[in-house]
């Protein structure tokens, strides 16, 4: 499986009330890498998530998992909402939340066995929530609460996760838990795909990049793909943002070059 | 006169027996209403279900009770559908879908039930308020009409039937259930199905509501549905817990409504709705209360640890 490719985008074009969000977007995604999407506001980042997962009604296009459509990989594929869709008022606690990652393996009428409670257990400690799994999830912080939702996809055992914004407005612990995450998938060959917005963090945590505005506008390596002309057209129209950004961008290379010394 | 004290103990036994598994059932139902921000399509529905029954009746001429569960499911579906389609193709908002779709039949039924008078056996008073002191006169007679036995009313033993569907559905799809509830979106990547879950529950307010139709009528059954589960939203940590505390505070609203409807010789149903109200009032009272305290104790222990 994991010299198939992973996810494979075909010619995906959504509208939203006759508004095009997306225009003929295809790209694929190599196994074992994580991978941002990265666009401005609006770009259809979240929409092409969905797209590909099917919560959205697409006009054209499809989506492969290691070149099967979905109804085939769902239980390969686990996918993070972005934590402002999820009711956090809901009556739940955090170990029932993680157990829904095993809900795909179970018939309706079935209880998760022990063995998925171990399976719930072991992604709670990876996640360092262990402690919390009593607690209803509204008295958890935004990061906790981030942290609840990854164990989730990880009690899925998936080998293909896609993330929405994972890193959005969570605090410097639940940062270093997901980047620590994400190499345990790593290394274990499953791949990471994330909507991110943090051109900062981008060379650091990723090692592929899409980046999208309505089209996509280059897909590739990290290192590649990641330039100025490419951000350019990415972010076109908001040059005083892209200026500091890329400035921004500059440094935070010139630190990770001092640091790699 | 021994006998007649028997008879009366009787009646009563009778109709609490009816209205508990009424607001038990409804109750149930409501939780998930509640949470999944549908309150509106049980008012519907509820409503709605009065067009099924009366199509029923006149359809197959007989009212037995899986003919008027048939009737008042098929409109209560219908109901659904036909709300999120309007929702759909027009872009109006959902709950004004829901309003036209649930007036427009409810109206339809209304003027069958008037036109039909002389045919059926419900005037437009009963539907709407219902009345649980009337129930335990119209009884089922098991077998011959003059020598069979009778076995008591026939809401009674409608709604115990769709009591145990209900109870037996939630616990069988319980997990379905609150994983559909809680992120419908997270559902779908699971590979489970949101419109069967959707029409499943639509289903079982269908029933439920047509079951409470003599009992409590199309407004209050509104009121079961959604106090108690309110109520126990307000203090629940998990959705098993808050079906319990809605069941819960249903009963409670039973055996207090029919003390206070004795109390003030007032319709039963009506008084029962209106101890659900207050219970939940209370129960909002004693959690502000509860807040207050506690920010006090909190300032009082800076107090403390500052001196």
């Amino acid at each position: 499986m994991s010299n198939q490719i992973p996810l494979q985008v075909e010619q995906l074009s959504i509208r939203y009330h006759h508004k095009p969000v997306l225009t003929d977007v295809s790209f694929s995604v190599p196994a074992g890498k994580t991978v941002a999407i990265i666009g401005p506001n609006g770009a259809g980042k979240s929409s092409l998530l969905k797209g590909i997962m099917g919560l959205t009604p697409v006009i054209q296009g499809n989506a492969l998992f290691y070149g099967k459509p979905l109804a085939e990989k769902r239980l390969t594929t686990a996918y993070v909402p972005q934590r402002e869709e999820i009711d956090w008022d809901f009556p739940i606690d955090v170990m029932d939340v993680v157990l829904m990652g095993r809900h795909g393996q179970l018939k309706f009428w079935q209880r998760p066995s022990q063995s998925d409670r171990e399976i719930a257990e072991q992604a709670l400690k990876d996640l360092q929530m262990w402690d919390f799994r009593e607690r209803q999830i509204s008295q958890l912080s935004g990061g906790q609460q981030q942290r609840v939702f990854l164990a989730r996809a990880l009690a899925q055992q998936a080998s293909l996760y896609l993330m929405d914004e994972p890193f959005a407005g969570v605090d410097v612990a639940t940062e270093k838990a997901i980047i620590e995450l994400f190499k345990q998938l790593k290394a274990k060959g499953n791949t990471v795909v994330c909507v991110h917005h943090d051109l900062n963090t981008v060379s650091e945590y990723y090692d592929y990049v899409v980046l999208i505005n309505s089209r996509l506008i280059a897909a590739g390596p990290t290192d590649e793909v990641l330039t100025q002309d490419n951000l350019n057209k990415t972010y076109g129209g908001r040059l005083s943002l892209l200026n500091d950004l890329t400035e921004q961008m500059y440094r935070s290379r010139l630190d990770n070059a001092h640091d790699s010394d | 006169m021994s006998s007649f004290d028997l008879a009366d103990w009787l009646l009563d036994i009778w109709i609490l027996a009816t209205a508990s598994l009424v607001a038990a059932s409804c109750a149930m139902v409501g939780v998930f209403l509640i949470l999944r921000r549908q309150a509106l399509m049980g008012d519907a529905i509820s409503h709605s279900v009065l067009l099924g029954i009366v199509l029923a009746y006149l359809i197959s001429g007989s009212n037995s009770l899986w003919v008027m569960l048939l009737g008042a499911v098929t409109i209560g579906l219908i109901t659904a559908w036909l709300s999120e389609s309007l929702h759909k193709v027009s872009r109006l908002q959902s709950d004004a879908s829901i309003g036209i779709v649930f007036t427009l039949l409810f109206s339809i039924g209304v003027i069958l039930v008037s036109l039909y008078t002389g045919q059926i056996d419900l005037d437009q008073e009963c539907v709407l308020y219902g009345e649980i002191a009337f129930v335990p006169f119209d009884t089922i007679i098991w077998g011959d009409m003059e020598t069979g036995t009778d076995i008591g009313p026939r809401a009674f033993w409608l709604i115990l039937i769709v009591f145990l569907i209900v109870l037996i559905s939630i616990t069988l799809g319980f997990e379905r259930l609150k994983t559909v509830t809680f992120h419908p979106s997270l559902a779908l990547s699971l590979g489970i199905s949101i419109p069967f879950w959707h029409y499943f529950l639509m289903t079982l307010v269908s029933m439920t509501t047509v079951a409470s139709f003599d009992a409590v009528g199309a407004i209050l059954v509104v009121a079961l549905l959604i106090i108690p589960a309110a109520s126990a939203y307000l203090l629940a940590k998990s959705l098993k817990s808050m079906l319990w505390l809605a069941v819960l505070y249903s009963q409670l609203s039973v055996w207090i409504g029919y003390a206070l409807s004795y109390w003030l010789n007032s319709s039963i149903a009506a008084s029962i709705a209106v101890s659900a109200g207050l219970l939940m009032i209370v129960t909002l009272l004693i959690m502000q209360i509860r807040k207050v305290q506690q920010k006090r104790h909190y300032l009082q222990q800076l107090n403390t640890e500052q001196a």
